[in-house]
């Protein structure tokens, strides 16, 4: 039971980092319906980006997570502007986005393998490990931090999105970008705000996840790139509420399945959960049912 | 009838063709033991990509599990040969995984053919997946490790003529009534159903026929390189498929058949930059989707009938 108890709150550290990529998933499929392949890559980015900053630089751990955001948040603009805008004007099918999209993810990680070689670096440790024991249960500082940084990006994103002009903006193109288009809204220009959100939370992920696992490689982004993936579709993509529950509910299934003593069946059980949720609610647990025409 | 029959009669011709000459070129030493390999592959990506293109552009269902099914094909020939090393095992075991996988596609399509396009998706990818899984877990797959020291039944001939065989059921499906059946639900499901067409039937028929093609690819594959392991059928060989099938065009089967042709000497050729290989490879594909996002043809098919009918035409146009 102890061990039950233990590996549920592992669970929730584990699904906070899947809930911030998630939450970026989530945005860009939102407002473009684009499923965003490289976003996984971008977290490695950020991951590698806090790495160098902390090994050569020696900067603090919060200037580094402030810096790796904001450079992450250059990438992903960049990524927009470069691969995906001119199809979006050329009025592209989806599935040709999608395999740029997967061509995106492609070079970040070939590139990325040829610059810096493919091996697994450790992540130095900007913050002293502590462990906590509150009753039979250990926590780290890191996991501490961990929920407590995702837990507030999460707030933060919800208020720019739901209180702020460009939030509205965002909302206005996701609903339908040439009404808002009609109405003065920078179509062009809001998209490019959510690819820079949704990069900066996947760069605070890597360097929170490089912190956490202590170490990172190029190919570190696949694996979590898609099952945040499907965390944003278990909670319905384009709510950022259902992104963080789903989120932290692969994360619980992950480490339950642990537990259970069937880790090797891990990924499976993510999967038979996704698809049972989807065939109950198509739109995932918060999706908005949307209306077909005739 | 009689006409179509001609037609066909032309399309077996052009497919021999095409056999005769990869024959006698191997017999004038033009091409040697690497290209027949690569040769192989390319035909195993022909039977993968057309029947990825039966799903995805004529009956418009957007699926990522093609590796699933290849799984189930590889490993149904890899453990009947394993106790049954003839050729007609291998006929036989062919089969076997032809009828696993499309039951395993009935069982899949029913329910999730009602979720649309990314949902679709990503529950046909996690379908993949749990396949994936399930044989890394089980005994008789030899888990993880997989399956060595396979007798090689598959060669590039034998898969010539699968791949012809495959591509002409496909597009004489498609030129049936229950190829416009599966085209109607794709255009357009409520009108399709409006007039009768049930759509989750036909997007059914497509997805299993579809997977039945994947599997036999999967059979060909695991007895050509004599060995086959889960890692061969992750959510990458999915990818790669679905990469054939957009290059080629949404839609066109011989767009599919080149661009798994394309593809196959790309690889080769950037085979010679070492680790840059991917590099080029990744940076091709984006330039290549931002300049052509129809693809190489679009939705343009090459069509036997129609070549000759303009050929005739315009003979009868000069007289």
């Amino acid at each position: 039971m102890e061990e039950l108890i233990q590996q549920l709150f592992n669970g929730v550290f584990l699904g906070s980092i899947y809930a911030l990529l998630a939450l970026g998933y989530t945005m860009v499929y939102g407002i473009i319906g684009l499923i965003n392949f490289a976003h996984g890559d971008v977290y490695m980015i950020g991951a590698f980006i806090g790495f160098f900053l902390i090994t050569n630089l020696h900067l603090n751990f919060w200037v580094t997570l402030i810096l790796t955001m904001g450079m992450c948040a250059l990438v992903g603009m960049l990524i927009e502007f470069l691969a995906y805008r001119p199809l979006r004007h050329h009025g592209a099918p989806k599935i040709t986005s999608l395999i740029t999209a997967i061509g995106v993810s492609f070079l970040l990680e070939n590139g990325m393998s040829f610059l810096f070689g493919g091996d697994s670096r450790s992540f130095p440790q900007a913050i002293k490990l502590v462990n906590f024991k509150i009753g039979f249960i250990h926590i780290t500082n890191i996991q501490l931090l961990i929920l407590i940084v995702s837990i507030a990006l999460m707030v933060l994103l919800q208020f720019v999105v739901q209180k702020t002009k460009m939030g509205r903006a965002m909302r206005a193109v996701s609903v339908d970008q040439e009404a808002a288009n009609i109405v003065g809204i920078k179509v062009d220009q809001t998209i490019s705000f959510t690819f820079a959100i949704g990069s900066a939370l996947a760069g605070a992920a890597g360097v929170l996840i490089g912190l956490y696992y202590n170490s990172l490689d190029p190919l570190m982004g696949m694996a979590p790139g898609i099952k945040s993936f499907i965390a944003a579709v278990f909670g319905g993509i384009g709510s950022i509420p259902g992104a963080a529950i789903g989120g932290w509910l692969i994360g619980l299934i992950e480490t339950l399945t642990f537990t259970l003593g069937i880790s090797s069946w891990k990924d499976a059980v993510v999967y038979a959960v996704l698809i049972v949720v989807l065939l109950v609610r198509p739109n995932g647990i918060f999706g908005k049912k949307a209306g077909e025409k005739v | 009838m009689k006409r179509n029959l001609r037609e066909q009669f032309i399309w077996l011709l052009i497919a021999f063709g095409g056999w005769l000459i990869i024959d006698l070129l191997t017999f004038g030493g033009v091409i040697n033991s690497f290209m027949l390999t690569i040769i192989t592959m390319i035909e195993i990506n022909v039977i993968l990509a057309v029947s990825l293109n039966l799903i995805l552009g004529i009956s418009g269902q957007f699926s990522l599990g093609h590796a699933g099914f290849m799984a189930i094909g590889a490993y149904a020939s890899a453990i009947i040969t394993q106790s049954l090393p003839t050729i007609w095992g291998f006929f036989l075991s062919i089969v076997v995984g032809i009828v696993i996988a499309s039951f395993i596609a009935l069982i899949e399509g029913i329910p999730t053919l009602r979720l649309k396009g990314d949902y679709l998706a990503i529950a046909t990818l996690g379908v993949s997946e749990i396949i994936r899984i399930t044989i890394n877990n089980l005994e008789i797959t030899n888990g993880p490790k997989g399956i060595y020291n396979l007798p090689q039944f598959s060669n590039w001939s034998l898969v010539y003529i699968f791949a012809c065989i495959v591509t002409l059921i496909i597009v004489n499906l498609i030129h049936s009534k229950t190829g416009r059946a599966i085209l109607a639900v794709r255009d357009n499901e409520i009108a399709a159903s409006a007039v009768g067409v049930n759509p989750t039937k036909y997007k059914v028929i497509a997805f299993t026929i579809g997977a039945a093609g994947a599997s036999l690819a999967g059979s060909l594959y695991a007895n050509y390189i004599q060995s086959v392991t889960p890692g061969d059928f992750t959510f990458m060989q999915s990818i790669s498929v679905l990469i054939m099938v957009v290059l080629g065009g949404v839609g066109s089967i011989t767009g599919s058949v080149l661009a798994a042709v394309v593809l196959g000497v790309v690889d080769t050729v950037l085979q010679n930059y070492g680790a840059l290989r991917m590099v080029l490879y990744s940076l091709i594909l984006i330039i290549f989707m931002l300049f052509r996002p129809a693809g190489f043809l679009g939705n343009w098919e090459f069509s036997v009938k129609r070549f000759f009918t303009k050929q005739k035409s315009s003979r009868e146009n000069k007289s």
